[in-house]
Formats: C-alpha cells, structure tokens, sequence
C-alpha cells in the first residue's frame, strides 16, 4: 500500500473541503446544480481515498469489505426509492449519519491512543465526546421518528402534555449531570453515565420530533439534516480532523438557515416549531370566525367544460398529489391545455408537502417544465386575472383564515390567494381538514367548487372529457 | 324585503341601478324587486325584459319609494327624491358625500340610512363591491374608443400598397384602473403607448399591459396607503411639466385620468401643452367631471382648440355594459350585508361602516382612515401610524437592534477569550476553523432556490457522511477489538448513505429541465 504524508494528507482535505463548498454553492441554480452532485462525489472520494492512506491506518480490507457492501445497499436504495417517498428516504439516511456519530464517539472513547492525552486536553475530549454522542444519539432516534411520520406508520398528529417542556429541561440538566460524572471517572469508567447518557439522548430525540405535527414536517427534516451536520463536526473535534469538523459545520449550518427560511415562509417563530410551541405563538386567541355559505360541488364533466372556456389556468398541487402519484396525468392535462391555447401555470407554496420543494420535485419528475412552475409571491398578483385555479390535494396553503381570522392558528401565515381568482375547483377526497387541523372557509366561498374523489383518477377522468 | 330601482331623473344618466341578470339574482338572494317603468329604457333594457326577469313594474318613483326597503340608484338623489324617502330606507347610490354635504344632512334629517357606493373603502374584500373600479373599466377603455373617433386616422401602423402608415403615439396620464384600462385598449389597437403616473409601483403594471413608463428624474413616490396618490412637490411638478411638454410635440391622443378623492381634479395639461400639440391630436380628459386635469377641458363637450386639437370632455356611458357591471357591484353589497335572510346593517363591518355615510339620523363621514391592502387584522379597524411615527419607531428599532448587536459581541468576544485563555492550542485552531465554516455554509445557502431545496437536502446528507473518515481513523487490523468492530459498523452504515444520498440526488436533478 502506498502511505501518504500528512502535508498531503491536509492538503486533500482542504481540497476536498473546497469542493464541497462548491457542491452546496452550486446548488442554487438548476444549471450548476449537477456541476455541484459531481463536486461532492469527487470531493468524498478524495476524503476517503486520503484517509485510508494516511499514516497509521490499518485494517484497510474491513474498510474495503464495508464500504463495498454499504456502496451496493446505497446503491440499490437509490434506486428503488419513488420520488413520492423522498421525504422518507432522506429522513432515515439521516438517522444512519446519527447512528455513525454515535459509534464514532464510543469508538473514540475506548481508543487506548486517546487515553494518552492529560490535563485540560483530556477534559476537552471527553467533552467533545459526550457532546458528539448526545448530538448523534437525538439525531438517530429523531430521524427514525420523522421517517415513521413521514411513511405514516407513526401518526402524524403532534403528540405532546403539557409537562413535555418541564420533561425535556429535567432530562437535559440529567445529562449535565452525567457529563460531569463521565468526564472525572477515570479510564473507561465513564462508560456507565455515557450510556445512561445516550439513552436519555434517544428519548429526547423521539419526543422532540413526536411532539411536532405533520405540517412542520419539512422544517424537521431540514434540522435533523442540521444536527447531522453537528453531530459529524463533533466527532471532528474528538478525532482532531479538521475535514470532519468543516464540513459537519457547512452541513450544519446550512440545515439550521434552510430550516428558518422556511419557518419564515410559514410565519411560525423557529423555536415554536422546534420545540413543538405550536399554536402559542401564532394564535392571538379569541373566538374563531363562523363560516358562512354553504359548499357546492361539481361532476367532472362540469369542471373539464369550466376548463375548456378558461383562458388562464393556474394548478396548486399539494400533498394530496403526492400520495396520489397525480403528477404524470396532471401534466398530460397541462399539455393538452397548453395545445387548446391556454396559459396553464403551477402555484407551489413554499411549504406544500412533506419536504422543502417537495412539489418541485414530483413535478420535474413527471417532466414538468420549470418555468411554469412559479412560487407563491410570484402568482399571487396574477390570481384576480386568473379564469380557472385547480387546488390539487392542497389544503392549508389555500387557507384564507391565515389572512383574516386572528383566531385561526395559521393565521398570519402566507398562503396563495386562489379565492381571488374567477373559478376555484377544489379536488379533494373528503371535507376533512388539513394537516393543521384547520377548517378551511374556501370552500364555502361562492366561487369555489368541490371534486371529489382521488387526484389522479379524477384527472384522469378530466383528461377523457377534455381530450373527448 | 323588497327592494326598488327608481328611474333615473338626471338626463344625461343612461345607466340603471339594475338590469334582467341583476334581478334574477337580487330574488335568489330573497328579495321582492320592483322596478320604475321605463327604467332601463336608456341603457337598452325594456319592461318586458325585467318583467320577464321576475321583477314588477311600479309606475311612479313615488311608489318605488313608498313601497321599499332597500333603493338601488345610480346618481345621487336630488332634494325632491329625498322627500319622498320614508324613514329608516336603505340606499344605494353614488353620493360624493365630500362634496355634498347638505345632501347628506338631507338623508341624515330624513334618518334615510345611505350607502356611497363611491365610498366603498378599496381593500381587496371589497374589490366586487368597488364601483369607481368597474365604472373605470368602461371609462378608459370609452377614452380610447372615443379617442380614436376623433383623431381619425389608423391607430396601428401599417406599410400598405397605398404607402407607410405610421402608428399613433398615445399618451396616459393616471395609471390607476381607467388608466391600465386605456393602457390595454390603445395597446391591442396597435398604437404605442406611453403612460405616466407619480406611483413608482405601477411601473410594473404599465409594462404588463403594454405601455412605456415615463418617468421624470426627482425620486420621489407619490404611493400613499389608500391607494390614490398624494400631491407632489413643486420641484417634482415642474419636471412632470417639462417631460408633458416634451410628449406633447409627439404624440397623438392624450388620455388623463388623474383624480383625487374629496378634491378637484389636479391641472396637469396646461395651455402651453396644448398649444405644442400638433392639429388633429385629441386630448380625453376623464377627470372632466371634477374640473378636468386639462387647462381647457369644458365638461360635458367636444370642441376644436384654435390650433387643432379636439378637446373630449364628455364619454359615453356604454349604459348597458355600465349598468349590468354597476348592478353586480350592488348584488355583491347586498350579499355581504346578509342577502334578505339575515338582512343586517354591521356597522362594525369595515366596508359597510365605511360607505354607510348616514346611519340612523346622524352624518358618518368622514370615515376612519383604512390602508388598501391591511397586514394584519382584516376586518378590524386599522389607523395607519403618521410618518414620523413610523421613522420614530424605525429609528428606535435601529438603535435597539445596534445595542443588542455590540452586547452580543461583546459576550462571544468574552467568551472566546475564556477558551483562549484556558484551551490547547490545538482546540483552538479546531475552533477556528469551525465557526468560519459555519459562517460559509450561512451564506452559501442564503440563496438557493426554493425548487432545490429538496435535492440541496440529499446533497447535505450525502456530505454529512463524511463521519466515515472518523470510522476510517479508527480501525485497526484486529478484527476482534471492539473498537474496530464499531468503526466498521460506523464506515458501513455512513457509507449507505454517502452512496444513497448523491445517488439520490442525481436522480432527482436529472428530472429539472427547462
């Protein structure tokens, strides 16, 4: 085996250290964001490959054997994976990075070359340690939780008492209590409250996330995304790498901002959602407006004949598209729109789905074309000149209470402003609230309508009587 | 409930309160409707018609009056109609309350409870309501129509056997909806189209429907919170001037559309613009009614200046179109104050506490200032704060956020100067490297695009399985040591995930296309 020096060694980090910059930079755009894939493969290739040939390393055939095995797991995962199941997908990849973080941080612990370190370099170890397991273990459990969420085999309903905050803050000063015993204990006598530590870490992470309903879910995924970053920066500073310690900052700190944009987006204070606040900083209280008017629906010839006479059409799809897989039929009917000489265009909310860009992505995937793919602030003008808007399986995004009933615990939130359009058809499978929970008076407005039934059959069925 | 349409008095009012649609749809809400014979005669709508509808024909505004509940108008009602107004009437009509006060002592002595519905506050809840928009509409699109009459040439450029046609150059002043709506119309005409408004934020707007923006040099935005615009300065105003004169040498129909609520119309063509005008222009002057934006506009007729130019300062109506678009606005009203059924006056409702300019005998005008498009709070009852209250605040909140700036620094000053202090070297360099790496990654991420946020996600994860390398370190040769074991669960399971997530990505980036 070849053995590289250290000088080489850092300088293929601080090259790889780069690259990933590059990769995350480039992913702002949709023309560099493949350059930016290709940067962090190349980039974790140098990682690895400077790794295994650094000084000291050994037992390269176990190191071999593993990544060749998880390559082809990882391989045949991505491959399988519906793009509907993403958000799924992403959450338990996470918890896999937690699952390593911890590990890395047991491993660290019981290494005989770290118990040659003294003084305050040894406390800082320990330290850095404790800290990286706890980060690790919240991350595992709490992605674990998101992903059963996510899949639907946990419910989605914030499950949370009122002791929870009082709950959490005990198990906290707990662990503060464990650190302090871990680090006095000598040699490996600190496995003990290390451990008791990791599993009050792993409750906490479950209650953390069990705690925050399904609306929220992308913000979670995007800070569990963020403590992943954390939990590998830690394991840095244990292991003394400074790679490992950029690049889980880079990872952290970018999940930590994607997740504010998008507490912004749904006009929820960021630690409300984190700590599962839900209703406390967005409802001013008082009584909820009644709702008036009565809900009107349609058959499916009707709507394909308001189609027909419509000059514009805006689509709003959300997660009701998604678990219908409606996108392809949803965009053949676009087609045939667009061939009729109309102007069809999508409506995506910052926050439809499960995921940040959920909706941008489903819709690609059925070969949408992005420039008719608009955001929120980017339509809302347009909705008074709009003849027709088709609600897809959306809900709280359409919900006029967030502008006009304080009452209403989204109130304040953004939302895309259909009702101002000449005609909306709403399709839904029943009148049941959306994910907030949250009774929605669109449709009792005099210009909306109801189709019930699946998305996809129901377009389905558009489609027939458009193209008939 | 029963509710009456009068026939209009006024001679050179066309339209009616309501048209065969409207009352079909006044009964579906639960109303009796009578109607005026003759009524609709001038915009086109016979008896038969509003019989055919539903509706029952009363001879005599006498009777209309005796016999209802609720009068639909259009033109404000003259002293001999308030008379026969009984007590406790609700009605709908233009009133200009600003500028009629002794009509409105009138309705309030009579205790007549009366709707201006020029007076409909213009908040987004109330645009189906808004009639000075919808009777804007047909003026703009009129002033084009009409315009175009008078100047008697092509308004689109053509090159034919017979030789070039140049297009006619028109001039909008007032890009309010009269104003976009003349935009629109001499737009798919063919002319070029110029427009010109002191609200920087319907520049945007002008592009869209088809026109230039002309600005002028001074920066300053005449957007105030009821969505009119203010009067400008003197330096301002003598710019617009220059730049009117400028565009007069030029073009070939002016159409001023600059109104102010509650005041006369503001001069905005003056003589010597005119008079820089080439003979055959045409100026139509929408503001006639309230004295006109042009120097010489006469309201209510058409006549040539000495040098050419026709001046247009009467429209027609289009009465019928009017009356049907003006009726839907009433039906709209009525169907927000609870239709027949759950008939209400709510006084505590934003629109209708705001146009209901008498309520029981007393004067409720002027009424509470509501900026158009309220932030928060809706219905509620919002004062907008003055400006200086607003730069006070402002300025207070800079301060604020500067003190809570240097406190915060100073304690991470202080703080890094603890861990310098008693931290190795070695955790310092560490740390140094990791809070500028936790500044990059803030601000690499500040602007992706919300579409990749998903596939931004995957790539995030896929690197944060760089953890491998910490599982690379510790591995040894002897597969027995636990230490080892671990570190090649760690390198298995973070390898999944570097595979999966880029894999995944690449999936997914593969879908975008233009």
């Amino acid at each position: 085996m070849i053995v590289i020096g250290q000088e080489i060694q850092t300088a293929a980090y601080l090259f790889a250290s780069i690259l990933f910059i590059l990769s995350l930079g480039g992913l702002a755009s949709q023309e560099s964001a493949k350059r930016g894939v290709l940067f962090g493969i190349v980039g974790m290739i140098i990682a690895i490959i400077a790794t295994v040939l650094g000084e000291g390393v050994e037992g390269q055939d176990y190191i071999i054997g593993a990544i060749a095995i998880a390559s082809l797991i990882g391989i045949i995962v991505a491959r399988k994976v519906e793009m509907t199941s993403m958000p799924q997908l992403v959450a338990i990849l996470h918890s896999f990075v937690g699952m390593a973080a911890v590990m890395v941080g047991f491993g660290s612990y019981l290494d005989p070359e770290t118990k040659k370190l003294i003084g305050a370099a040894h406390s800082i170890h320990l330290v850095e340690v404790f800290v990286g397991i706890f980060i690790g273990a919240i991350t595992f459990t709490g992605s674990i939780v998101a992903w059963g969420k996510l899949d639907g085999k946990i419910p989605s309903k914030p499950w949370a008492f009122s002791g929870l905050q009082i709950m959490n803050i005990t198990l906290l000063i707990a662990c503060v209590v464990l650190g302090i015993l871990f680090c006095k204990a000598p040699g490996t006598e600190g496995m003990l409250p290390l451990l008791i530590m990791t599993g009050i870490a792993s409750f906490i992470g479950v209650v953390l996330v069990m705690a925050i309903g399904g609306g929220d879910m992308p913000v979670v995924v995007s800070m569990l995304n963020s403590y992943s970053g954390w939990a590998a920066s830690a394991a840095g500073f244990m292991l003394g790498n400074d790679l490992l310690i950029v690049t889980g900052a880079l990872v952290g700190s970018s999940g930590a901002i994607l997740s504010m944009h998008m507490c912004h987006a749904m006009n929820r204070s960021f630690f409300a959602v984190i700590f599962a606040n839900a209703t406390a900083s967005s409802s001013q209280g008082g009584e909820k407006k009644a709702i008036e008017g009565e809900v009107t629906a349609l058959i499916h010839e009707e709507v394909a004949t308001l189609l027909k006479e419509a000059k514009s059409v805006v689509i709003v799809p959300g997660y009701g598209m998604a678990v219908a897989k409606a996108q392809y039929p949803i965009y053949d009917m676009v087609q045939t729109l667009q061939k009729a000489g109309k102007k069809v265009r999508f409506a995506i909310h910052p926050v439809a789905g499960r995921l940040p860009g959920h909706m941008n992505v489903l819709l690609a995937e059925a070969n949408v074309p992005y420039d008719i793919v608009l955001e929120m602030d980017e339509i809302n003008e347009d909705m008074p000149s709009t003849d027709v808007v088709m609600v897809i399986g959306a809900n709280d995004v359409v919900n006029p209470s967030a502008q006009d009933d304080p009452a209403s615990s989204i109130y304040g939130m953004p939302v895309i402003e259909v009702w101002k359009a000449e005609r909306v058809i709403i399709m839904k499978r029943s009148m049941s609230a959306g994910y907030s929970g949250e009774d929605n008076p669109l449709f009792y407005k005099p210009n909306s309508e109801m189709l019930y039934g699946d998305a996809k059959v129901s377009v389905e069925k558009l489609l027939g009587f458009l193209k008939g | 409930m029963k509710v009456g349409i009068p026939s209009e008095i006024f001679p050179s009012e066309l339209r009616v309160a309501a048209t065969p649609k409207t009352v079909k749809r006044l009964q579906k809400q639960g109303f009796e409707v009578y109607i005026q014979h003759n009524a609709g005669i001038k915009a086109n709508f016979s008896d038969q018609e509003f019989e055919e509808a539903g509706a029952k024909i009363v001879s005599t505004a006498t009777d209309i009056y005796a016999k209802s509940d609720i009068v639909l108008k259009v033109k404000e009602p003259t002293m001999e109609e308030i008379d026969m107004m009984k007590e406790g009437l609700v009605l709908l009509s233009y009133l200009w309350p600003a500028q009629n006060q002794s009509l409105l002592q009138k309705l309030a002595d009579k205790k007549v409870n009366a709707v201006a519905m020029d007076a409909i506050p213009r908040i987004s809840r109330a645009q189906k309501m808004d009639v000075l928009s919808s009777m804007a509409n047909i003026a703009g699109y009129r002033a084009v129509i009409e315009g175009s009459y008078h100047f008697g040439r092509f308004l689109n450029g053509q090159i034919t056997a017979a030789g070039k046609v140049e297009p006619a150059k028109v001039l909008v002043i007032g890009a309010g909806v009269a104003g976009l709506a003349a935009i629109g119309a001499a737009n798919s005409l063919g002319a070029i189209v110029r427009a010109f408004d002191t609200r920087k934020e319907v520049a945007e707007q002008i592009e869209s429907m088809g026109a230039q923006f002309l600005t002028v040099e001074i920066n300053e935005d005449g957007a105030t919170s009821s969505g009119y615009s203010k009067e400008m300065s003197k330096e301002f105003i003598e710019a617009e001037m220059k730049l009117f004169l400028e565009q007069a040498k030029e073009v070939d129909i002016v159409i001023t559309t600059a109104q102010i609520p509650g005041k006369s119309a503001p001069k905005l063509w003056m003589d010597y613009h005119v008079a820089a005008m080439k003979p055959g222009s045409v100026i139509v002057d929408l503001a006639a009614s309230t004295g006109g934006n042009c120097a010489l506009t006469k309201n209510g007729e058409v006549y040539a200046t000495d040098n050419g130019v026709t001046m247009v300062g009467k429209l027609s109506q289009l009465p019928s179109q009017a009356s049907q678009l003006y009726g839907n606005n009433l039906c709209h009203l009525l169907d927000d104050m609870g239709k027949a059924e759950k008939w209400k006056i709510d006084m505590e409702d934003a629109v209708v506490s705001r146009a209901m300019v008498t309520y029981n005998g007393k004067i409720n005008w002027p009424p509470a200032p509501l900026p158009v498009s309220p932030t928060a709070g809706g219905a509620k009852k919002v004062i907008a704060p003055t400006a200086e209250e607003v730069k006070a605040s402002d300025a207070e909140k800079s301060k604020k956020a500067a003190t809570s700036m240097l406190i915060t620094l100073a304690v991470v000053g202080a703080m890094l100067l603890l861990v310098g202090k008693y931290a190795p070297k070695e955790f310092i360099q560490h740390f140094t490297v990791f809070v500028l790496a936790i500044f990059v990654g803030w601000q690499l991420i500040t602007n992706v695009a919300h579409a990749l946020h998903t596939p931004l996600m995957a790539v995030t994860n896929a690197i944060s399985g760089i953890i491998v390398v910490g599982g690379l370190l510790q591995t040894t040769n002897n597969i027995n040591d636990p230490v080892t074991i671990i570190a090649v669960i760690a390198i298995l399971i973070a390898s999944i995930n570097i595979v999966g997530g880029f894999l995944v990505t690449h999936r997914m980036l593969k879908m975008f296309k233009k």
